[in-house]
């Protein structure tokens, strides 16, 4: 058993066994902050293409904390903390905007783009009475700074000097698959959060789990979006902790009973649409994936559902809640077809999806039904044991490639 | 067609908006399609959303068809806890008026009641609506969900 600094143990080396405590307990979710969140991973923090002109920011978290992502004047992104190096008040108030600087509303201290404190109101006093110390250095005083990096699009932070480069992070295969999607400049076509009664990791483990996706959703079995007998796999990395899971449908697979000879609850013969006009997508990729689901520890999601395209962030509300942001995007030079093609088929994603609704409730039915068994263990074995990449998507394998990533951040 | 007399037209804009929180609140969500005309829309966004010109809705559905299959998906397809809504709504606005219809604007706020009792403020916001005559009576052609907040507790399962 390996135990942690607040005295909760795991069950040994094993990946397919999860105890339930990691759902409920304080101590551990505050260890999460601090070492997964602030520690040295990549936070997705937005988009590239909501920080156009300098002085485009956004407000966001990291984990918990508060920040800001700008671009500076020179055309970086930066990012920091937001909150006033005085006293402890958030700097910026709204969600975004284009500033010159920041200026905090308490006492009015001033920071640039970049994060550095450059003004102190009444510095020198007034009268000649009053005023900071002679030896007050502003340099030394400032939020703190987050290590900033781009990819696809994607804007990402870090707030440890081990992180690597974002490349070296994600790995050759899944930078693949994201690049594959987010290929041309992005247009944001709405943006929704969604507050989610259940711990973080619950709806992490969803995304990452391929094997629910079909059983659970009657949408996914019903009309072929993705079915376990499809075609098509789960991609682990080799640190476990980012995945891409894809869905190619063949002809050979659209006579297949395994749905209906196990009595599979999701599988809905005789369904049709009034309008099937939601459905009808175009293999826009040209390499007939049809879906795509692809994570980046610990709070990035990516999404491909036909032609139905968005990401998502995981932002961590405490052991039982979390905020999931959604943004649904298409390209700049998608036409009018194609973004009526895209509004269509958003209806099977988000807080009211056909698809991602049961997703929204389902994390908090393990949260409730967990209460009570803090020292019992959740069973991850389908597929084996490992959290290696399998040409199945009836497999656990990413959510398995979840926890080895976990535990080795969180050091038990 | 009949023309809904003038002086009625008020009583006729707040009736048309009554039966819509009736079907919804009483359960009758396969009534909730027949209140608009075939060729419509029906989207859920925000006031942020809105604000910004972006087109992406938590709904977005533009035939009738595709709310008769919300209702259906609802019914037999999707999995989400027993619920109830209770819509209070306010006084439409008209906003202008023009040879396709009325535009008007119409606030509400929905109560949610969960299974296990607990009751939440769910939603804010107001309804922009295009209402046309079809057939002697008022249905929408364009009912625009603004909601006030961008979050969403959970789901949204039931239309608001």
């Amino acid at each position: 058993m390996a135990d942690l600094d607040h005295g909760r143990a795991w069950p040994g080396a094993t990946l397919t066994r999860v105890p339930y405590w990691v759902y409920h307990d304080e101590a551990n979710y505050r260890a999460e902050l601090r070492r997964i969140f602030e520690g040295p991973v990549w936070n997705f923090v937005g988009l590239e293409s909501d920080l156009a002109r300098p002085g485009d920011y956004r407000t966001t978290f990291v984990g918990e904390m508060p920040v800001i992502v700008v671009r500076g004047d020179t055309g970086a992104i930066h990012a920091f903390e937001n909150r006033c190096a005085h006293r402890g008040a958030l700097i910026a108030l709204d969600d975004g905007g284009c500033a010159k600087h920041f200026q905090c509303v308490y006492h009015a201290w001033t920071y640039d783009l970049e994060g550095n404190l450059v003004g102190i109101a009444f510095e020198k006093g007034a009268h000649g009475r009053g005023g900071m110390p002679d030896g007050f250095c502003k340099a030394e005083h400032g939020p703190r700074k987050l290590r900033t990096t781009t990819i696809s699009g994607l804007v990402f932070a870090t707030l440890s000097g081990d992180t690597p480069p974002i490349e070296e992070y994600l790995g050759d295969d899944v930078r693949r698959r994201m690049a594959r999607v987010i290929r041309k400049p992005v247009q944001v076509l709405g943006r929704f959060v969604q507050t989610l009664p259940n711990n973080w990791k619950l709806y992490v483990e969803n995304v990452k789990d391929t094997y629910h996706a079909s059983l659970l959703h009657t949408f996914f079995g019903t009309f072929r979006i993705t079915r376990l007998t499809q075609a098509g796999g789960v991609m682990v990395s080799p640190d476990g902790g980012h995945h891409a899971s894809t869905t190619i449908d063949r002809a050979d697979d659209r006579q297949n009973t395994a749905y209906r000879d196990q009595s599979i609850r999701s599988e809905h013969a005789g369904y049709r649409l009034a309008d099937p006009s939601l459905l009808d997508s175009v293999d826009e990729f040209g390499d007939g994936i049809q879906l795509q689901i692809l994570t980046v520890f610990p709070n990035f999601v990516l999404q491909q559902i036909q032609n139905c395209l968005a990401v998502r962030q995981v932002l961590p509300r405490g052991t039982g809640a979390m905020d999931l942001h959604w943004t649904y995007f298409g390209f700049a030079d998608d036409t009018a077809e194609m973004r009526r093609r895209r509004l269509r088929q958003s209806n099977l994603v988000g807080p009211a999806g056909y698809v991602s609704m049961e997703d929204g409730c389902v994390g908090g039915f393990v949260q409730r039904g967990t209460v009570a068994a803090e020292d019992e263990l959740s069973v991850v074995n389908m597929g084996g044991e490992s959290a290696e990449s399998q040409e199945t998507r009836a497999t656990e394998a990413s959510v398995r490639g979840f926890w080895k990533a976990y535990r080795r951040y969180m050091g038990c | 067609m009949t023309r809904v007399p003038r002086a009625n037209l008020a009583a006729t804009l707040a009736q048309l908006n009554a039966d819509y929180a009736r079907a919804i609140d009483d359960d009758r969500l396969e009534d909730w399609p027949e209140l608009f005309v075939e060729d419509c829309l029906y989207t859920i966004t925000s006031a942020e959303n809105h604000r910004h010109h972006l087109p992406g809705g938590l709904v977005y559905a533009d035939s009738k068809g595709m709310l008769r299959d919300r209702v259906r998906a609802l019914r037999e397809a999707n999995i989400y806890e027993r619920q109830t809504y209770r819509h209070l709504v306010g006084l439409p606005a008209i906003l202008d008026e023009s040879d396709e219809g009325m535009r008007t604007e119409t606030p509400f706020l929905v109560v949610r009641i969960m299974r296990d009792g607990r009751m939440d403020l769910f939603a804010t916001g107001r309804y922009l609506d295009l209402v046309t005559e079809d057939a002697g009576a008022l249905r929408f052609r364009e009912r625009i969900v603004v909601c006030d907040s961008s979050r969403v507790d959970t789901l949204l399962a039931l239309p608001l």
